[in-house]
């Protein structure tokens, strides 16, 4: 094989790099450089046999029992509450669903991003819910109706005009609307005396969005860098993604399910990485993000988010013997003694079990002539 | 109108809640009312609390009226004249024990300088605020609390005079030290426990320096001049014990040298100390193996007839031996009988312990270290006078623990042997630094206890002059000689063929799952099959069902249990705990098949 050839096997990055740092060097000593290179790369690959899993396991094992268990807290700082730390690297890697503090950072486009209107914009995406508008409830019962007293100070504040409020209310069903002296009167249409569903009514009214994108419970307008994000408590990617302001391409949310949901299985890939890997970092520890990558690639290569528990990534295991070391051994012994399933020994736990040679390293290879008896 | 409770359970209200508290107190400081009763109130729940229940935490504190403290210059002196005693005190009202609940409606001066008329109590001293063992710490004050208590920990593991009759109990695993010394830097705690009257501990010349490596990692280096001048000498004792138990149908134990047609007779050897009564000789010297006891008993199970005839043929060997690695001297026999009224033999063994690598020292400042090297004395750093120290420590240990009253130790130690006087070390009430060091100077030393030092093997001045000093060591019971353990070979256990556990039984040493995993992570797959070979076993499998098949020794044939012996058999091999799954599942009604290939 010619170095040339060899060549192709480099990635495009460092190819380029190659060509342009061999500028104006002699042809000999280009080629010379270039199989210096291959040599080099060919060294850091990973060998077959190599147990890439339990290494990337002990790498981040070992760093993960010196990570302090609580989160830091910044007394006095505008920073909002975030799980980092040995919780949130479980929550990541069991592929929980409802996390804990799910948060978006929010990327501006234009003119925005220089600082335009941020106030604004993210006043507009929080979420303003009745209740924080308004100074009371009451419900009537003789005439079956509910009075909302609406506090304009608090109005004015989240910038909600009575427009804002009255679109929302249109929405409620069963009620005719007026303006009384005290605030908005809504009254029963029906004429049931059923009181208790005027008291759920109530409840369900003190919940009604009013303006501002759904789930997003604070923000918090910050300088990064040069530009202004907001970041933001609650996530709601999609809505997000759909106003005109945002830059879609750089908005990030942590919710690695509604990432998976919204952007696709290579983003949540990608979410799992970042994600582990500002955890390690901010604790100061060092773990080379290959590790997390292969755990990354482990727990979405079936297309779907799959957490590293027994209901995850280890129910997927071949091997029955595998999956029964692995907690709950006798559900899974016995699921496969009624399917009378198959074990192929071809993987590591069960040849230890059956104290084999485990086909990893020197147990891997095997002889390519057949031996006759 | 305030509640008032008495341990807890109501009794009564009073009008005036103040007055009543401070005329009990009054009572109980005359000694109307019992020293044990203290009473509080409490305003914001409107409670008066009586407590006089056992269990309670108290302490003594002085008591004070109008701002002068009851104890006089005159009880003092009467103290020291023996003339009374703390007893008296009490009854007099001067000194009285507060409770925790009584604590908290009073005022406490921490000394007498800052007494004012508010006070109601003066502290006896400051160093009533540490307990026992760790105001045996001196100049604990200079330092870190969690090395306070590191240092108070190790001392009670330290051997001395655990008891004056030693020699007459049976206790199991204990130490006397040999030739234990008062320290020469003392608390007042030592003299008030009586701490001199059985030390636990030597007073040692210490140079804080490095020796090759061989101190580094808190090891310290031994002096072996001072080793077989008997420093750190002491001896171990562990009794064994034999009972003439008895059975249902009149069978018993017999204490006695078994028959040789005893079942599992030991080699003639191995009871060739034992005297007529079947008892070893006090002062034998013992090693691994020998009986100490020789002991038969009567047959397990009663199946045949014959068994029942009291034949020796037919009894059971059922001595005691020297356990595993043990050795030494028969130091005392006892016979006796139990509350049963069965014959009871105990026979003590003692073994003499010199100093050897890795046995655990400390001094007082949880300063421990196990010894690293025992360097013969020529061969040891010298003084510019020619003192050779005993232990050379390393100066690793002293800046991230930062033990100053180690150092300080050292330099009061150093007065103290020079002067032929006790230094007082108690906290917060110690001989100040500065007038030892003056001491020191006046002696024609340096005062900060630095010396010039020479090179042991070259004889070259070492360059950095060594801080030396005298100090109280302590040498604590964990000795390597009861810890030492390896296995090569050795017993395995019934039911797994897996070896046993534990140093005891001589069991192997335990490759666990993550030392496992790192041998995975090496791809070293055929070493890790090795480690786990221990209990591998070699079983025939019928190739036609799957199970374990069966192979006649005597015949040499096999054949399957399910499909006879028309089927081919093969023979593999697998982990013996992997044949006892196998079992399990069959016992649950699960059919495990082994499906077999050939590998190659």
């Amino acid at each position: 094989m010619s170095a040339n050839n060899d060549q192709e096997m480099l990635p495009k990055k460092i190819r380029d790099e190659l060509s342009e740092q061999t500028k104006g060097v002699s042809e000999a000593k280009a080629k010379k450089a270039a199989e210096a290179i291959v040599q080099e790369y060919q060294n850091a690959q990973v060998e077959p046999g190599e147990s890439v899993g339990i290494v990337s396991a002990e790498s981040i094992g070992e760093p993960g029992t010196q990570m302090t268990l609580n989160t830091f807290h910044f007394a006095g700082v505008a920073e909002m509450n975030v799980t980092m730390g040995l919780p949130r690297i479980i929550e990541i890697l069991d592929g929980r669903s409802e996390i804990s503090t799910p948060m978006m950072e929010i990327y501006l486009k234009g003119a925005n991003a220089k600082g335009k209107d941020v106030q604004e914009i993210a006043l507009s995406i929080k979420e303003t819910k009745l209740n924080e508008i308004t100074t009371g409830f009451h419900i009537d019962i003789a005439e079956r109706s509910v009075t909302i007293e609406l506090n304009e100070e608090k109005m004015r504040m989240f910038g909600i005009t009575m427009n804002h409020v009255n679109n929302a209310l249109k929405g409620t069903k069963g009620y005719t609307l007026s303006s009384g002296k005290e605030g908005i009167v809504l009254k029963k249409k029906d004429k049931e005396e059923n009181i208790n569903a005027l008291y759920v009514d109530k409840e369900k009214l003190k919940q009604l969005h009013i303006k501002g994108v759904k789930g997003i419970s604070q923000v918090l307008p910050i300088k990064r860098g040069d530009e202004y994000i907001i970041i933001t408590a609650g996530t709601n990617l999609k809505e997000v993604l759909g106003l005109d302001f945002v830059d879609e391409s750089r908005t990030v949310s942590n919710d690695i399910y509604e990432i998976a949901a919204t952007l696709g299985i290579e983003a949540a890939r990608q979410t799992i990485i970042n994600e582990v890997f500002k955890v390690i970092e901010s604790q100061g520890l060092n773990v080379d993000i290959r590790h997390i990558m292969l755990v990354a690639d482990t727990m979405c290569n079936l297309g779907v988010v799959k957490g590293i528990t027994r209901y995850g990534v280890v129910s997927e295991k071949a091997s029955v013997l595998a999956r029964a070391s692995f907690e709950t051994p006798i559900k899974h012994i016995i699921n496969a003694s009624l399917i009378g399933e198959e074990d192929k020994l071809d993987s590591v736990v069960e040849n230890v079990m059956i104290n084999q040679p485990t086909p990893v390293g020197t147990g891997l290879p095997g002889l390519a002539v057949k031996v006759h008896k | 109108m305030s509640e008032v409770y008495l341990n807890g359970k109501f009794v009564g209200e009073v009008d005036e809640p103040r007055l009543f508290v401070e005329r009990i107190r009054e009572e109980r400081r005359r000694g109307a009312i019992s020293h044990n009763l203290n009473i509080a109130y409490h305003p914001a729940p409107d409670t008066v609390e009586v407590e006089s229940n056992r269990g309670r935490a108290l302490r003594p504190l002085i008591v004070v009226k109008n701002g002068q403290p009851l104890l006089t210059e005159r009880h003092v002196r009467q103290l020291e004249r023996d003339e009374i005693s703390w007893a008296d005190l009490v009854e007099q009202g001067v000194i009285e024990y507060l409770d925790t609940n009584e604590e908290e409606n009073s005022f406490v001066a921490f000394s007498d300088s800052e007494l004012t008329p508010e006070h109601t109590h003066l502290e006896i001293a400051p160093l009533v605020m540490l307990g026992l063992a760790s105001a045996l710490v001196p100049y604990a004050n200079y330092n870190q609390s969690t090395r306070l208590n590191a240092g108070s920990k190790n001392q009670k593991q330290a051997l001395g005079l655990y008891v004056s009759n030693y020699s007459l109990r049976m206790d199991m695993d204990v130490n006397v030290l040999h030739e234990p010394q008062m320290p020469i830097v003392q608390t007042l705690l030592h003299s008030i426990s009586d701490y001199n009257k059985h030390p636990s501990g030597q007073n040692v010349i210490v140079a804080i320096m490095s020796y090759k490596g061989y101190n580094m990692e808190d090891a310290i280096i031994l002096n072996r001049g001072a080793v077989e001048r008997g420093l750190a000498r002491s001896s171990y004792f562990r009794p064994s014990i034999a009972e003439e138990l008895r059975y249902p149908g009149g069978l018993v134990d017999e204490i006695c040298i078994p028959d040789k047609d005893v079942k599992g007779y030991k080699s003639e050897r191995d009871y060739r100390l034992l005297e007529d009564d079947g008892i070893i000789s006090p002062e034998a010297q013992i090693h691994e193996g020998d009986v100490i006891i020789g002991k038969t008993s009567p047959p397990r199970f009663l199946s045949s007839l014959d068994e029942y005839s009291l034949d020796s043929s037919t009894r059971r060997e059922s001595s005691v031996t020297v356990k595993h690695g043990e050795r030494g001297v028969i130091d005392f026999v006892l016979l006796t009988e139990n509350d049963e009224g069965n014959k009871l033999v105990q026979v003590r063994v003692r073994d003499e312990r010199i100093p050897e690598i890795g046995d655990k020292f400390t001094s007082r400042h949880g300063q421990k270290g196990v010894i690293g090297l025992i360097v013969p004395e020529g061969d040891m750093p010298f003084s510019e006078s020619g003192i050779i120290p005993d232990i050379l420590f390393s100066p690793h240990g002293i800046p991230s623990r930062m033990t100053i009253s180690h150092l300080i130790e050292m330099v009061a130690g150093k007065v103290g042997a020079l002067h032929g006087r006790y230094i007082d070390g108690t906290a917060f009430d110690v001989e100040p630094e500065e007038k030892l060091r003056k001491e020191l100077l006046a002696m024609g030393f340096r005062e900060n206890g630095v010396e010039t030092m020479y090179n042991g093997e070259t004889g070259e001045e070492y360059r950095a002059k060594i801080f030396i000093g005298n100090m109280y060591y302590l040498k604590l019971k964990h000795m390597v000689a009861n810890k030492l353990h390896s296995r090569a070979r050795g017993p395995i256990q019934l039911l797994t063929r897996q070896p046993t556990e534990g140093r005891a039984k001589e069991g192997g040493l335990r490759l666990g799952e993550m030392e496992k995993d790192t041998f995975i992570a090496h791809g070293a797959s055929l070493l890790l099959k090795e480690r786990f070979d221990s209990d591998k076993t070699i079983l025939p499998v019928c190739e036609g069902c799957g199970t374990i098949a069966i192979h006649d020794e005597f015949k040499n044939r096999s054949y399957c249990p399910l499909c006879g012996d028309n089927v081919e058999i093969s023979f593999i091999e697998m982990s013996y705990a992997f044949k006892l799954i196998l079992d399990e599942l069959k016992s649950l009604c699960i059919y495990p098949k082994l499906m077999l290939k050939s590998k190659y």
